[in-house]
């Protein structure tokens, strides 16, 4: 259990040691060998470079060289990806028979492995990450820590302003002022339909219940999108701290994460960071010293699409079969077990901590009148640029597809894109210069959907 | 704040009370919106999408049995779109239905028909592949046939939210979604009791009633068999709907000239067999009661209870009545005291019962249910598959005049007509056990407080000194309650009737099949219970022990209630029956 | 276009993911997303004619309009529009039985270009199920009822003679 005070204590020290993971010019001696611990860099041995790199270090009695397990960095295409901190140094399709030269190169010499950087689209060699085109159209703020931090320590996570957003909510705001700020940010569900998140915090607020629930659907079942898996991996605490904000918000002190079983790794992320904020006392009672309790638990989906309908999901977690309920009435006011209940997606929840600590105004600045913020994409199929871009709302397709994603291989033209998988519709070529928001692609006959991109050459 | 709503509907303004259906507003004047899964009180799940209609401000379309009134809500339920809408959807239904209605039993009384017919239906625009289905006849009772199901799901409901037993269910998903069991075996092997009540709310054919007309054809034709037919007492009260007369009406005469005229050798009353096992039950009462037996002691005449209660409460075995049920109880004594009188062979008599229910098909083919080495009863037929032999036969029944049973088993009492109705049971053997315990005779026959529709009634009748406490309970889940009362030592009657049908056995699963817009209209429970009881009323004599047939019976036969020869025929045993055979 | 996705084919691969997803509660849904699929397959297979065409866009419409969720009131959207979008595509594969990305491969036809051809055999050597013909001699050529288009003869051919 950790007092508020030690929190703060550990957030301060904490920042400054890890200053270099951010911080170009870093006054320090240490080097972090950030590398990529998502599931797609994983499934290309990502662990045993991990793995690696320990050993050699440890062999050769290097000091001051931490290795780092981090989420997904995005350019997945590039992967496994590694990344040396604090000078940024960006490898690519880095294999584990690399760590050894790693190691001695840039490590020990100070040289770069010339061999391991990354070629961007203009063919370009590139040093940093942030040198590449395609991060520069991008502003990632759902997926702000992804990459940054180890996704199973939790001290990491709260030296970057982690749980700072609870207690300013927890000591300096009523739960009115909470849904307030939500609305004025202008979020709108990043599940496919787009509601308003404000309005339905405060529909949920104000329903009749003796007990409230707050539940995120990590349900992600279009073939092809891994937005979510990605935050869980990479982010777990700032999803368990906005459900926990915005249980708060509505009068909720039990919720649940309805995780697909598909997806292991985010399981157990989130069950470890679950774990790791009990033990702190972050979750349960007295949160803070407050009178606010909350708990949370995870559920596992078991192979059905349909339960990635809020409806469904909850009969599921009711341990019925998963048949979506006729609405109304809305979950708001019938939910689970019949109570009132807050369905949200896992990136609509990534977006809380930030507008909570940044404010709404900073938020509805960036994106379109009707769609504010940011939306996160798995951009594939036939693009060069396959991964994980974040993009502020109305952006176009033309610069998802070819500014970020670097335009189609092989010399192809460009067909369509389909976003929103099954449930989405294709966009040609004509309209490529379609900016990316609710409004917009509902007019040509897509939908926001899920929002995963899949190109055709 | 009024508690009304106002909307309108196809340009008509309509008040409602707050929580009424779109659906049942419309009825209110006169829109008649075509529904197929709906089923008043047991389901309004809106999984069919015929019922759907236009409201201004929604997107897509709404199920109307499902969606409640808003103040200013605007309905259109007949535009053009919701009606080729609802076109569609019954084409896809249509496109994966067994469409072989000339042989199947629901052939002029399917739901499915009836819309094709309303829809004009003339062709299969969306053809396709069909689910793979396989019958199951494996139970006495039931058969199941899911190539003509269309996944309304009400049989789904009536077994698990009405009935609470919950033997079949949705499973798999998608195209492949069917209604199954555990495991997918038959109904035979699992926790089903034979109650019925999925047949009488399926639309379709999907579920019908285990036929025994063949067999009883073939007995009827062969000179050899005596051939005797007796019929429950809910069979009058509804054999005239099937050829189309009024809800309710008794036509018990005329159902003896058609058995007559079918060529059954005789035609007995089984309300007969009713007053004998109200001798026997209420004797077997007093004894419990006067001597400290297992108490409550629970009738045993509804075979789907009593197999309810051996998979469920076998350790409570105890407190079912040892008497057979009335049919049984007559089937035995036919083949014994009657044959013996008649110098008939008992091994050339068939006897069969005419019943509004299919577990009774279960219940005479139990091996407790014979007499030496033959059954009580031989074949069971329900109501339905009476009049399909009667229509078969050429008859016309309507038309037919009114005929006496036979004698000598004769005529029965009021209380034995009034089996058929929740409450009915109990009264008949109050009757008998306040004269029995007191000696006195007793002025007020009708005991009001066991009748009508709530599903547990209590009461205490003060017979002489004693305080005796009854409830009766109709429909399995209010059955599962009384059990658990007892199990918990709560249970403070000494004196429970249980049908496993909700109202009784007029509302059995073997009863005719009325629409789901019947039922929304009529209240069909009533109009059949008020048959029995105006039966009743009727009667000149309406306290079993009152009757001569039982009087001669006793002094000629059995001696008296309880006797050895009473128990070797009229009595029989449980065992507890295991809920999965898998 | 030459190596262009098939935007039938895309449809179909959608609609095929939702039918086997889709819960079953709904009729539109349960029955509507099969037929739809079915009329999917028959025009993959050249099969379909322009009613087909028709009855899919009425029914993919009702589907939107009178499912329960939005499982079925989605899985519509990529039918429409690449109907919207991609309409040639789709009659192409209905009048002409042809696919213009050469992804169906019912309605795709190799044959050997006998002008190219040097009667090497390596097509017929390399064809899993044995639908090339002939010899050294008077050349090769292939029977389209046996033919899987599996397409091994092209990769092997060092002369481009097949198609």
């Amino acid at each position: 259990m950790k007092t508020l005070e030690e929190i703060k204590q550990i957030r301060e020290e904490k920042r400054k040691e890890l200053d270099l993971r951010v911080n170009l010019k870093a006054n320090t001696r240490e080097k972090h060998i950030l590398v990529c611990h998502g599931t797609g860099c994983t499934s290309s041995k990502s662990p045993k470079i991990i793995e690696n790199f320990r050993k050699i270090i440890e062999e050769k009695n290097i000091k001051n060289v931490r290795v780092v397990q981090t989420g997904c960095f995005g350019l997945c295409a590039k992967g496994p990806i590694v990344i040396i901190r604090p000078e940024d140094t960006f490898y690519a399709m880095v294999k584990p028979e690399d760590c050894e030269e790693i190691i001695n190169t840039h490590i020990l010499e100070g040289k770069i492995v010339e061999r391991l950087l990354c070629k961007d689209i203009d063919n370009s060699v590139v040093q940093r990450l942030d040198e590449l085109n395609f991060y520069k159209k991008q502003k990632r703020i759902a997926l702000k820590n992804c990459g940054i931090i180890d996704p199973e320590n939790i001290d990491e996570y709260i030296a970057f302003d982690g749980y700072k957003a609870l207690e300013k909510v927890l000591f300096e705001m009523t739960p009115d002022e909470v849904i307030n700020e939500v609305t004025e940010s202008g979020l709108r569900g990043r599940g496919g339909a787009g509601f308003p998140t404000g309005k339905k915090w405060l529909f949920t607020k104000i329903a009749e219940g003796d007990q409230k629930y707050v539940v995120c659907n990590a349900d992600e079942g279009d073939p092809g999108a891994f937005m979510d898996r990605s935050i869980l991996e990479g982010d777990p605490h700032c999803v368990i701290e906005a459900m926990m904000i915005a249980g708060y918000a509505i009068g909720a002190n039990k919720g649940y994460i309805y995780v697909r079983a598909e997806y292991p790794i985010a399981v157990h992320r989130f069950q470890t960071a679950i774990d790791q904020a009990k033990e702190y006392g972050i979750l349960g009672k007295k949160i803070f010293g407050t009178d606010f309790d909350f708990d949370l638990e995870v559920r596992l989906g078991a192979g059905a699409f349909v339960c990635g309908e809020e409806t469904a999901l909850l009969e599921s977690i009711e341990g019925k079969s998963g048949r979506p309920r006729i609405k109304p009435p809305f979950p708001a006011n019938v939910g689970l077990w019949g109570k009132p209940t807050l369905i949200n997606n896992v990136e609509t929840y990534a977006n809380i901590t930030k507008i909570i600590l940044n404010g709404a105004k900073w938020y509805s600045s960036i994106g379109t009148e009707k769609s504010k913020g940011t939306k996160v994409f798995a951009l594939g199929g036939n693009v060069v640029n396959v991964g994980l871009v974040e993009v502020p709302m109305g952006t176009t397709l033309r610069e998802i597809v070819f500014d970020i994603g670097g335009g189609i291989p092989n010399g192809h033209k460009f067909k369509a894109a389909q976003t929103g998988g099954p449930s989405g519709g294709c966009i040609p070529a004509e309209h490529l210069d379609t900016p990316i928001d609710y409004e917009s692609l509902t007019q040509i006959g897509s939908m926001m959907g899920s929002r995963w991109i899949n190109c055709n050459g | 704040m009024s508690d009304l709503v106002k909307l309108n509907i196809d340009g008509i303004d309509v008040e409602v009370p707050k929580g009424t259906t779109v659906l049942q507003a419309a009825k209110q004047i006169n829109i008649d919106i075509p529904t197929l899964c709906y089923l008043k009180e047991i389901n309004a799940i809106g999984d069919c999408r015929i019922c759907i209609v236009e409201i201004e401000g929604r997107r897509g379309f709404v199920a109307s049995c499902i969606q409640q009134v808003e103040e200013g809500m605007k309905v259109h339920t007949n535009t053009k779109n919701v009606v080729e809408a609802r076109k569609i959807i019954l084409d896809l239904i249509l496109s994966n239905h067994n469409r072989d209605c000339l042989t199947c039993v629901r052939n002029g009384n399917c739901e499915l028909q009836t819309l094709a017919m309303k829809f004009n239906v003339k062709g299969i625009e969306f053809e396709g592949a069909k689910t793979e289905h396989k019958i199951d006849d494996l139970s006495p009772s039931i058969v199941r046939d899911f190539s003509k199901c269309i996944l309304c799901r009400r049989c789904v409901s009536t077994c698990k939210n009405v009935q609470k037993i919950g033997a079949i269910d949705c499973a798999q998903r998608g195209f492949e979604s069917c209604i199954s069991t555990v495991g997918n075996k038959s109904l035979n092997n699992v926790n089903c009791t034979f109650c019925g009540q999925c047949i009488t709310a399926c639309p379709v054919g999907a579920l019908r009633e285990k036929d025994s007309t063949d067999i009883v054809w073939e007995k009827l034709k062969d000179e050899d068999t005596f051939v005797v037919v007796q019929t429950a007492p809910a069979v009058r009260a509804a054999l005239g709907e099937e050829f189309g007369m009024k809800i309710g009406t008794n036509v018990a005469g005329k159902m003896v000239t058609a058995l007559k005229k079918l060529g059954f050798d005789k035609v007995f009353d089984t309300n007969t067999g009713a007053d004998l096992t109200i001798m026997e039950e209420a004797n077997e009462f007093v004894e419990r009661f006067k001597n400290g037996g297992t108490l409550p002691m629970i009738t045993s005449c509804s075979p789907g209870w009593v197999r309810f209660i051996e998979m469920n409460y076998p350790e409570l075995l105890d407190h079912l009545s040892t008497c057979k049920s009335p049919h049984q109880m007559f089937g035995s004594i036919l083949k014994s005291y009657y044959a013996e009188k008649e110098k008939i062979d008992p091994k050339k008599m068939f006897v069969v019962s005419v019943m509004p229910c299919v577990a009774k098909k279960f219940e005479r083919q139990r091996e407790e249910m014979k007499n030496g080495e033959l059954d009580d009863v031989d074949a069971v037929i329900t109501t339905r598959e009476l009049a399909r032999m009667i229509k078969q036969a050429n008859i016309e029944f309507t038309q037919l005049e009114d005929s006496s049973f036979d004698d000598p088993m004769g005529e029965a009492t009021g209380a034995g007509a009034i089996f058929g109705v929740t409450g009915g049971v109990m009264e008949a053997a109050l009757r008998t056990a306040y004269e029995t315990i007191t000696g006195k005779e007793l002025k007020e026959i009708d005991f009001e407080s066991v009748r009508g529709k709530k599903g547990i009634k209590k009461a205490t009748i003060k017979i002489g000194d004693a305080d005796v406490k009854v409830a009766v309970a109709h429909g399995l889940s209010n059955a599962r309650k009384i059990m658990d009362e007892i199990k918990e030592g709560k249970a403070d009657y000494q004196f429970v009737e249980i049908m496993a049908c909700p109202g009784g056995c007029i509302m059995g699963g073997g009863q005719p099949i009325r629409s789901s817009k019947e039922r929304s209209e009529y209240d069909i429970r009533k109009l059949r219970a008020d048959c029995l009881y105006d039966i009743d009323e009727k009667s000149t004599i309406r306290k079993s022990h009152e009757s001569p047939v039982m009087k001669k019976l006793y002094k000629e036969y059995l001696e008296k209630p309880g006797s050895h020869k009473a128990h070797e025929l009229l009595h029989t045993s449980y065992h507890k029956r295991e809920k999965y055979d898998l | 276009m030459d190596d262009t996705k098939c935007m039938v084919n895309l449809a179909k691969f959608y609609l095929g993911f939702t039918v086997d997803e889709s819960c079953g509660k709904c009729t539109p849904c349960r029955i509507g997303t099969k037929r739809m699929l079915e009329i999917l397959e028959k025009i993959t297979e050249g099969e379909a004619t322009l009613e087909d065409l028709e009855r899919l866009e009425t029914l993919a419409k009702t589907i939107q309009k009178a499912s329960v969720c939005g499982l079925g009131q989605t899985a519509p959207n990529p039918i429409l529009s690449t109907i919207k979008y991609f309409k040639d595509e789709y009659l192409a594969h209905i009048n002409n039985k042809k696919c213009p990305a050469k992804e169906c491969k019912a309605l795709l036809s190799l044959s050997i270009n006998s002008e190219k051809c040097k009667k090497c055999g390596l097509c017929a050597k390399n064809c899993p199920v044995g639908a090339i013909k002939g010899d050294r001699e008077h050349g090769y050529e292939i029977d389209e009822n046996i033919c899987i288009k599996c397409g091994a003869c092209q990769k092997n051919c060092h002369f481009s003679a097949i198609s």
